[in-house]
């Protein structure tokens, strides 16, 4: 099977298709990453200048931030359900495409160019 | 011939433990944790027997680099999920955890939720572009487009550095809770369980470390759901009983205002026991709790055991769902030790915990022993034997993982890369690293036997401090930045790693005997002015009193490790300075030494770990 050249790699970071499944991706696991970390870092942070808040009982002994410590919790596993639907509603078929397109070409390339020695 | 060899092997290993085990003489532990020596010795053996049993199935399989390593890239999504919760939930987590919950209440959790925001991350940014542009190590995926002597070699030192840190630390925590619980000396476990781990990687390389992780994960779930039950029982499965029960707890309160708060007379009016159930009882400054939660957050994304597990995997898909199964687990099994730290406190009483173990480490066992023992007394030495034996496999595994991604840093990324250029066949290269996991593990081992009386506690701290600030930066910043250099990964590695040993090295993690001497002091003068006022001391007040006066005698004139009186960095944790340095420096250094192919190779590397194009797949057997 012929080595992909820097060529091909360029063709391929260009190509409209990759665009699309690159800036998906970047605002998807970008923007739910930063999320999860600023809400994240509010505990340790809150938990040290807003401490009338964090000791504030909710229910019997059971202080706020026990509650942000099980919302840690269900989120993230919610958040990982999430991301796994949306990875094989939208990135998954993405990727398919562009490795699709990379295929017809090399099918219709004909002629095999030597590929450069990778260090 | 081969299995004839192994044979052999798992009769030598038995033979000697069963020679050395009646041979040692047994001292007593303390009498808290004295169990029927018979039962509790039977679990360890019975563990032993069924992970060298996976060993022995494992080396049959084990044929190529690509087996040795990464396990043939053929462990499927949730076997992988498995393994990476039983990676990750050490001794540490299992026993570490549930002990800080119980001896400074909720400052324990954030030993739970830090990883679990430490998996999103893994799952967002890092797994999937791992194994579609690595191979069997971190040095594969950052020597992609760099030049692969000085980043391999980097990389593979600190992966060995921070291989031994966990060695000491998992290996330290081994012999301690054999000596507390066997009353085999520390020295002697400490061999013994090197020997073992050898054993394990040597022999069965990362299929055997992929299954007793697996199967210890199993175990350590089962662990879990059983102690959870039984504080579940004593409470009527109501966590706001208790909770109120924790509050309303004397022995509790006694805990708070003395050894925690360290107030020598009880303020008026205040709640003790609430105060337990309230944040900041371990850490008091946010910013240090904050840089211990960006710690975890970052640094187990950069562990390179960790990451070594997405190789396992066939494709960027598995390793995703591998990572979602684990969050599951380690999740619900966080849970679980929430309650059962808290459970601890209100039912062995954080006095008796500390008093066996300052660490709080044999919570858990405690536990078992205590609230079993109420429905019968065997009941409760056959679960303090499980969960001593499961702790055990835990440990075993964990190791076992770790050298293994310590051999292959020095095998696979210097000898084999660097030295050999890439020109050494299977056989050779098989080889390599089986004699380099000897070669890991016996440095472990001479480690840790020398930090027999050593607190081990900042080791934890410094080896996710250097992931975090080195690891990090240089792994998300070549898979995300185009102007990402050799000079930048090198110089990641370097300032992270210095920057967070050294900030720890001066931090108040470390031991001062002045500070310890001033605290005392404190307490000395409170009381002896209530007795010049004519008070007269209560029994707790006059040991306290001692004990006081003693420390302040021993300690006045130490000086720490580094010969400093006092912290120079006032945070424990250096995260909040060493992770930005790290990230400066990659930044900094990359703009100073750009490299023009390395630029123009991005794309490759973008394409690559974005799609799978190219990834790297099993050898057929």
């Amino acid at each position: 099977m012929k080595e992909l050249e820097y060529t091909d790699w360029v063709r391929i970071a260009k190509s409209p298709s990759f665009i699309e499944l690159h800036r998906k991706k970047t605002r998807f696991l970008f923007g739910w990453w930063i999320c999860s970390v600023l809400f994240f870092f509010t505990i340790p942070l809150g938990a040290g200048y807003l401490p009338d808040l964090f000791r504030y009982k909710v229910i019997g002994n059971i202080n706020f931030a026990y509650v942000l410590v099980i919302f840690t919790f269900f989120a993230s596993w919610y958040l990982s359900i999430r991301y796994m639907r949306w990875a094989n509603r939208v990135s998954d078929p993405l990727t398919a495409h562009v490795v699709e397109e990379l295929a017809a070409r090399r099918d219709s390339a004909g002629s095999v160019a030597q590929p450069m020695a990778h260090t | 011939m081969k299995r004839l060899s192994h044979i052999v092997a798992l009769a030598v290993a038995l033979t000697m433990l069963a020679v050395a085990v009646p041979a040692v003489s047994f001292a007593a532990g303390p009498a808290a944790l004295e169990g029927n020596r018979a039962i509790t010795v039977t679990m360890f053996l019975i563990v032993i027997a069924i992970t060298l049993g996976i060993v022995i199935w494992a080396a049959r399989r084990t044929r190529t680099t690509s087996d040795f390593y990464a396990a043939g890239s053929a462990i499927t999504g949730v076997q992988n999920g498995f393994a990476i919760a039983g990676d990750f939930c050490s001794a540490a987590t299992f026993l570490g955890v549930a002990g800080l919950i119980s001896l400074f209440g909720f400052d324990g959790l954030y030993w739970s939720i830090g990883p679990m925001m430490a998996f999103v991350t893994i799952l967002l940014l890092i797994a999937e572009p791992c194994r579609n542009l690595g191979k069997y190590t971190v040095g594969d995926i950052l020597s992609f487009r760099a030049s692969p002597v000085p980043v391999r070699a980097s990389i593979a030192i600190v992966t060995v550095v921070l291989s031994i840190m966990y060695l000491i630390l998992q290996m330290v925590g081994a012999g301690r809770l054999m000596q507390l619980l066997l009353g085999i000396p520390y020295q002697v476990s400490v061999v013994g369980v090197g020997i073992l781990m050898i054993g394990y990687v040597m022999f069965g390389g990362m299929i055997a470390t992929t299954w007793v992780q697996i199967i210890k994960a199993c175990l350590l779930m089962f662990g879990g759901l059983i102690l959870f039950i039984l504080v579940g029982v004593k409470v009527g499965f109501n966590p706001f009983a208790l909770f109120s029960d924790v509050a309303g707890s004397q022995a509790i309160r006694d805990w708070v205002q003395t050894a925690v708060m360290k107030d020598a007379v009880p303020r008026a009016g205040f709640d003790y026991g609430q105060r337990f159930l309230e944040p900041g009882l371990f850490m008091s400054n946010p910013w240090d709790q904050l840089a211990n939660c960006i710690g975890f957050l970052l640094g187990t994304a950069g562990m390179p055991h960790i990451l070594m597990r997405f190789f396992t995997v066939p494709d960027a898909k598995a390793a995703r769902k591998s990572v979602v199964v684990a969050m599951f687990l380690i999740g619900g099994f966080f849970i679980m030790t929430a309650f059962s730290g808290f459970g601890a406190a209100l039912f062995v009483t954080p006095q008796l915990i500390a008093k066996v173990d300052p660490g709080g480490n044999m919570a858990n066992l405690l536990l078992a022993k205590i609230i079993g023992s109420e429905i019968a007394p065997w009941v409760g030495d056959v679960l303090m034997a499980f969960l001593c034996a499961v702790a055990f496999a835990t440990i075993l595994a964990v190791v076992s993982g770790v050298v293994l991604a310590g051999a292959g840093g020095i095998s696979h990324d210097i000898w084999v890369s660097i030295v050999r250029k890439g020109k050494a066949d299977q056989r050779e290269q098989l080889i390599a690293a089986k004699i380099t996991s000897v070669f890991v593990g016996i440095g472990g081992i001479l480690i840790a036997m020398a930090s027999e009386k050593q607190n081990v506690a900042h080791v934890g701290i410094i080896a996710f401090g250097v992931a975090a600030s080195g690891n990090f930066p240089a792994v998300i910043l070549s898979l995300f930045w185009r102007k990402m250099s050799t000079a930048g990964i090198c110089a990641a590695l370097l300032f992270g790693t210095v920057g967070a040993v050294g900030l720890v090295l001066v931090s108040p993690t470390m031991q001062y005997p002045k500070v310890i001497a001033a605290s005392a002091q404190k307490i000395v003068t409170t009381l002896e002015k209530k007795q010049v006022d004519g008070a007269v001391l209560t029994e707790k007040e006059l040991a306290s009193l001692a004990k006081a006066r003693d420390d302040y005698a021993k300690n006045r004139d130490g000086t720490s490790i580094l010969g400093l009186d006092k912290p120079l960095y006032p945070m424990k944790n250096p995260g909040i300075a060493s992770v930005p340095l790290g990230f400066l420096a990659a930044i900094v250094f990359s703009l100073l030494f750009p490299n023009k192919r390395e630029e123009k190779a991005f794309d490759e590397v973008y394409v690559r770990q974005n799609t799978g194009i190219g990834i790297s797949r099993a050898l057929e057997h």
